[in-house]
């Protein structure tokens, strides 16, 4: 027996896309192991996600329905579902490594004594042990990691354990905790949240992305790789070169000292692909660079490369792009 | 006010990876550096320290040679430093990494704790996590926009999308963000200096700990299988982007 729990992340009473994956490796794993699968959720008003996370084949959610829980934060979260962790000792837990999940799992794993495998690309069942394979040195080498405690936690990143479809439910068990917070628990306040109103998919989370390098000449440029981007259904990321120049914010940075991502599709357009540049999108599935320099490092990982000048190649794509999405 | 800032020694961005005879990681020859984002919060302490005054002190667990990147702190400016520093931690993790980090930090008076929000060498971003905890402090992670105000620290912190405006309370733990500041280079004097500045070795036995079990453990590492370069084309934009395009559609099949 045994038991797997996931840490399943809602924002404004909707899933996150990257907790589907979880969800539905989750229950695999479990199966493998012959485990208890549960999951956990919180938040204010969410008793509406339940049918969504039930139909992912969960034997047991527990619900954790409170106002104080309607934003995330470290010490409310952290509070809640350490002590349901604490009460049902399960083997393994499992989160994204989103925003949130890097933020909370350290914490609870320090709280409820546990080893955490973070940004996890893979995970397999090895006999009665759940095996964790994760990117180290900026995915130039990868570490093997193993339960060697009580309780195992793992973060997994985004679009790396592949898309699942719903089990089917099973009727779980639905318990509904009770929520009583530690005060020192509350003492971070949030002043403001700031959405970014892109209308694009978060750079982590998203299938596709065209990023532009020093390259693009000037920030005014970026228009052409948003309007791809939005044909689509894309995120819009940058080099460093490209965020150093003032060009796109810090958080559209991909790269070692940016975001990490894993995209199907990565287009990289007038970047050179430094091996900073390569640690944050080398786990991409297919890669295509735009670049006038054939010698440019970004072709030698690149599925399939343009040597040209973008400036000319670019509004061509775009036009092409349309004819077969549309 | 006083502000501990926690660094690590890593590998250089530029390091190659290559595995030793017995599968672990080979550090011979690589180039070590300060964790880049340790940077941002050895400068911000020290611009805090510039405003307010106090005392910045440095903590690092590592190796000898981790010395040379707590000398850099020092040569930016922060006053003292503490490197633990026992062959017991090889093979601790972060939960081990934490508690022992925790028991320098008790002894220790201080308004803030600044940290890298990952370390770019092993990417967990644990350790502020774990650490807070140990030490019951509230928490702001992934931090751009750092304000000292009374009792009080306000902080962005990047979401996925967003950015949440957090108010913390003193004491806490801030991991920082690249876009916090640029940090400064030392100066001449500043390295000079950094000499003289007090950087005191601990062990476990001094810190009073027993070696203690990780809960979490390294069983092999592997190099990922190189990327194969694909098919480059070159030519009129009309032709090679038909080309790509029935790449990605009958191909890759991506879009
Ligand atoms: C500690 C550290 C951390 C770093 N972290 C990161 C990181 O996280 N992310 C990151 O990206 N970098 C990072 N870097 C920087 C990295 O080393 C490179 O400097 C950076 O990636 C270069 O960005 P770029 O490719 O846009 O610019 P460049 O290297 O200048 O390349 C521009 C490319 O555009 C091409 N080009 C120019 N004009 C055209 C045109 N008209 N049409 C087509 N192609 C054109 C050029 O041929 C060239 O290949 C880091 C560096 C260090 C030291
Ligand atoms: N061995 C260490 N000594 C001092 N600080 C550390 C150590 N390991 C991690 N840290 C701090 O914790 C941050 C995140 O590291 P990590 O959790 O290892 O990704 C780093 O940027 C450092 O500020």
């Amino acid at each position: 027996m045994g038991k797997v729990f996931v840490i399943v992340e809602q924002k404004n009473g909707a899933l996150r896309k990257a907790t589907y994956e979880v969800l539905g490796a989750g229950r695999q794993f479990a199966d493998q192991l012959g485990a208890e699968y549960a999951a956990v959720i919180a938040g204010q008003n969410i008793g509406g996600l339940v049918d969504e996370v039930a139909s992912y084949g969960v034997d047991k959610i527990f619900v954790a329905d409170d106002e104080k829980l309607a934003n995330y934060t470290t010490g409310a979260y952290s509070d809640v579902i350490g002590k349901i962790l604490l009460k049902e000792q399960p083997d393994y837990v499992l989160l994204s490594h989103t925003a949130v999940g890097k933020d909370l799992a350290p914490r609870l794993a320090q709280k409820v004594e546990a080893g955490l495998a973070s940004d996890c690309t893979a995970a397999v069942v090895e006999g009665d042990k759940l095996v964790f394979t994760r990117p180290i040195y900026a995915g130039k080498a990868f570490a093997t990691v193993e339960k060697n405690g009580d309780i195992m936690m793992a973060t997994f990143r985004p679009n790396a354990l592949g898309s699942f479809e719903p089990a089917g439910s099973k009727g779980p068990e639905v318990v509904q905790v009770p929520v009583e917070i530690d005060p020192e628990a509350l003492r971070v306040i949030i002043r403001e949240i700031i959405e970014k109103a892109t209308g694009r998919a978060e750079l982590t989370e998203a299938e596709i992305i065209i990023s532009g390098g020093r390259g693009m000449k000037g920030p005014e440029n970026f228009a052409m790789l948003e309007e791809i981007a939005d044909l689509l259904g894309a995120a819009v990321g940058a080099s460093r070169a490209a965020v150093d120049s003032g060009w796109r914010e810090h958080s559209d940075q991909v790269g070692q000292t940016g975001k990490t991502v894993s995209p199907i599709l990565y287009i990289a357009v007038g970047i050179s692909g430094a091996i900073q540049h390569l640690a944050g999108m080398g786990s991409s599935k297919v890669i295509v660079a735009i670049n006038k320099d054939p010698e440019a490092n970004i072709f030698k990982v690149a599925d399939f490369g343009i040597v040209g000048d973008l400036f000319q190649v670019v509004p061509v794509l775009k036009e092409e792009l349309k004819k077969v999405v549309s | 006010m006083n502000i501990v800032v926690l660094i690590k020694q890593t590998f250089d961005t530029e390091a190659k990876i290559q595995l030793t005879g017995d599968g672990k990681v080979n550090d011979q020859g690589v180039n070590l550096i300060m964790n880049p984002y340790d940077e941002f919060a050895v400068e911000e302490a020290i611009r805090i320290k510039e405003a307010k005054g106090g005392e910045v002190t440095i903590v690092s667990l590592g190796g000898d040679k981790a010395q040379e990147a707590v000398r850099q702190a020092l040569a930016m400016g922060a006053d003292k430093a503490v490197l633990v520093n026992d062959p017991a931690l090889e093979g601790a993790d972060h939960y081990v990494v934490a508690k022992v980090l925790a028991k320098v930090l008790e002894g220790m008076e201080y308004d803030l704790i600044l940290t890298g929000w990952v370390a770019i060498d092993d990417q967990s971003s644990q350790v502020p996590g774990r650490l807070a905890e140990v030490l019951g402090l509230p928490q702001a992670n992934v931090v751009t926009k750092l304000e000292v105000e009374d009792g009080k620290v306000v902080c962005h912190r990047e979401g996925d999308g967003s950015v949440e405006v957090l108010e913390v309370p003193l004491p806490a733990v801030v991991t920082a963000q690249k876009g916090l500041n640029e940090p400064r280079y030392p100066s001449l004097k500043g390295i000079m200096q950094a000499k003289k500045k007090e950087l005191k070795k601990v062990s476990l036995g001094d810190l009073g700990l027993p070696a203690e079990e990780a809960k979490a453990k390294v069983v092999g590492y592997q190099l990922p299988e190189a990327r194969q370069a694909g098919k480059v084309v070159e030519g009129e934009p009309a032709e090679t982007v038909s080309q790509l395009i029935e790449f990605l559609t009958k191909e890759a099949k991506v879009i």
